[in-house]
């Protein structure tokens, strides 16, 4: 599970985000929206233990954050924004360099790997130096570091931006399916993708929680969730950014 | 199977073959080499000395790091944090001080591989003569504790920017400072004007005067004690420097 309780986050005088609160619990794929700018991808650095939160509580599996962060970070995988790797190792060198900071050795480390370039459908290109790799195989090789030590907490920062369709969906159904177990955060402005395989919609804006529903109730009334995530973020914020 | 997380020879480990990778270490380890041959036998002329020993050899090493230890570790902090990988790393269960430890020991350990590749000046000195090997030890002590002060102060230079220029830039006059400290036309200019206390102050935190000292076979805890305290005062910057950036302070 996560827990974030009234989380803030401020760079310099600007508040990037301002008493964010929920909790997730297992079998949730949750889909966290926002315009660009609202604070989404700095609220999952937050959950992730990359940023330190100016103030409020963030436990993963009711281990916090904060005070322990080498525990907590071991129940988590986490896909960044933009799918930073190390451009120079190849597809499996880069896997068995994760799996052994994931604390594996020997042959379940080789396993571990193996089993990743298996369900990341990897395994034409375990060869390839990742700096070579297409968009969609770069972007599951960053998907294969965030599952490979099975963990039950997902963090995907724009898991299928820049993917072809065919790859977008190859990636959604890995998430439904690994949803079905575990808690998947995504953060994402395609809200296409949050009808299809979300269970929860968090929406912010500038730093703050808006809305926190199924995505059927967004749109209960018979309004497309575009123009009520719209109608919600212009309200909120009329100079945020578009989709 | 249980779990074993040692995070520190993981990485140094991938850092060392990030090297090896590259035409980095090949380029590092000739350019070195041929310029440490040319300076030791083509202008402080090792043979035409008369003596059997490396000080000819060591004479060149502050000056030899002060330009290529910053291009060895320019890329070790800054190109994690331009390419943003910087944040996969920092939240795979590794905290920063492992992670800056693993880089430091991976960049000295690199240039203790290029410093043992002078083995044939030892040959040579050797082949001339009966050299004190006491002192020939001493003095590739004291350069590679040297060079491991050059890339504690190289791995900040690098932690402060994602621009791997200005990191070779900032490590080059940071550590020129450190260098020309102690340097005889420096002090000497100094001791014009400044009480002796102080020429002899910004001398001890110098590199040439603690270098000199193992360069003559004197091994002592103070100079030892030095090095150690320029890579863990550097370090402790780094780390600082890193935390500070990531907005993780």
């Amino acid at each position: 599970m996560i827990r974030v309780d009234n989380l803030v986050k401020e760079f310099g005088p600007r508040r990037a985000v301002d008493g964010v609160s929920f909790s997730v619990e297992p079998g949730t794929v949750l889909g966290f929206l926002g315009p660009n700018g609202a604070g989404k991808t700095t609220t999952i650095r937050m959950i992730a233990g990359f940023l330190k939160p100016t103030q409020g509580q963030i436990l993963v599996n009711n281990i916090n954050m904060l005070q322990d962060p080498i525990m907590a970070q071991r129940q988590v995988g986490y896909m960044p924004e933009r799918t930073p790797l190390y451009d120079e190792m190849t597809v499996e060198a880069f896997l068995r360099f994760v799996a052994a900071l994931r604390g594996y050795q020997g042959s379940e480390r080789q396993g571990r790997v193996d089993q990743v370039l298996r369900s990341c459908f990897l395994e034409p290109v375990r060869h390839q130096v990742i700096e070579t790799l297409s968009k969609g195989y770069r972007q599951r090789t960053c998907l294969a570091q965030a599952i490979l030590h099975d963990p039950s907490v997902l963090l995907l920062d724009e898991p299928t931006e820049g993917l072809d369709p065919n790859q977008k969906k190859v990636v959604r159904d890995m998430i439904i399916e690994m949803g079905k177990k575990k808690v998947i955060m995504i953060s994402t402005h395609v809200l296409e993708e949050v009808e299809a395989i979300c269970s929860r919609v968090i929406i912010i804006s500038r730093g703050r929680v808006v809305a926190d529903n199924p995505p059927a109730e967004l749109t209960r009334d018979g309004t497309r969730l575009e123009e009520f995530f719209r109608r919600i973020t212009t309200t909120e914020d009329t100079n945020a950014g578009g989709l | 199977m249980s779990r074993v997380y040692r995070p520190v020879p993981v990485i140094l480990a991938r850092e060392w073959s990030a090297y090896f990778n590259s035409p980095i270490a090949y380029v590092f380890l000739v350019i070195f080499l041929v310029l440490a041959g040319f300076f030791t036998f083509g202008v402080t002329r090792l043979y035409e000395s008369g003596q059997a020993d490396l000080r000819p050899f060591f004479f060149w090493h502050p000056w030899l790091y002060l330009i290529l230890v910053p291009a060895v570790t320019m890329r070790l902090w800054a190109e994690e944090q331009r390419s943003g990988t910087v944040e996969l790393l920092l939240t795979l269960s590794v905290k920063p001080s492992q992670a800056i430890l693993a880089k430091f020991f991976a960049a000295w350990l690199f240039l203790g591989l290029a410093l043992a590749l002078t083995f044939p000046m030892v040959l040579t000195a050797y082949y001339l003569g009966e050299p004190d090997g006491g002192v020939i030890f001493s003095g590739y002590l004291g350069s590679f504790l040297l060079a491991g002060a050059y890339v504690s102060v190289g791995l900040f230079a690098s932690a402060i920017t994602r621009n791997q220029v200005i990191s070779f830039v900032v490590g080059v006059f940071v550590g020129l400072f450190l260098l020309l400290a102690g340097f005889p036309p420096v002090t000497e200019l100094m001791s014009r004007w400044a009480p002796v206390w102080l020429v002899d102050g910004v001398a001890s935190f110098s590199f040439m005067h603690h270098y000199d000292m193992l360069q003559r076979g004197l091994i002592s805890l103070g100079d030892l004690t030095y090095f150690a305290g320029v890579m863990v005062v550097m370090l402790t910057a780094t780390h600082a420097a890193l935390t500070q950036r990531m907005g993780r302070t």
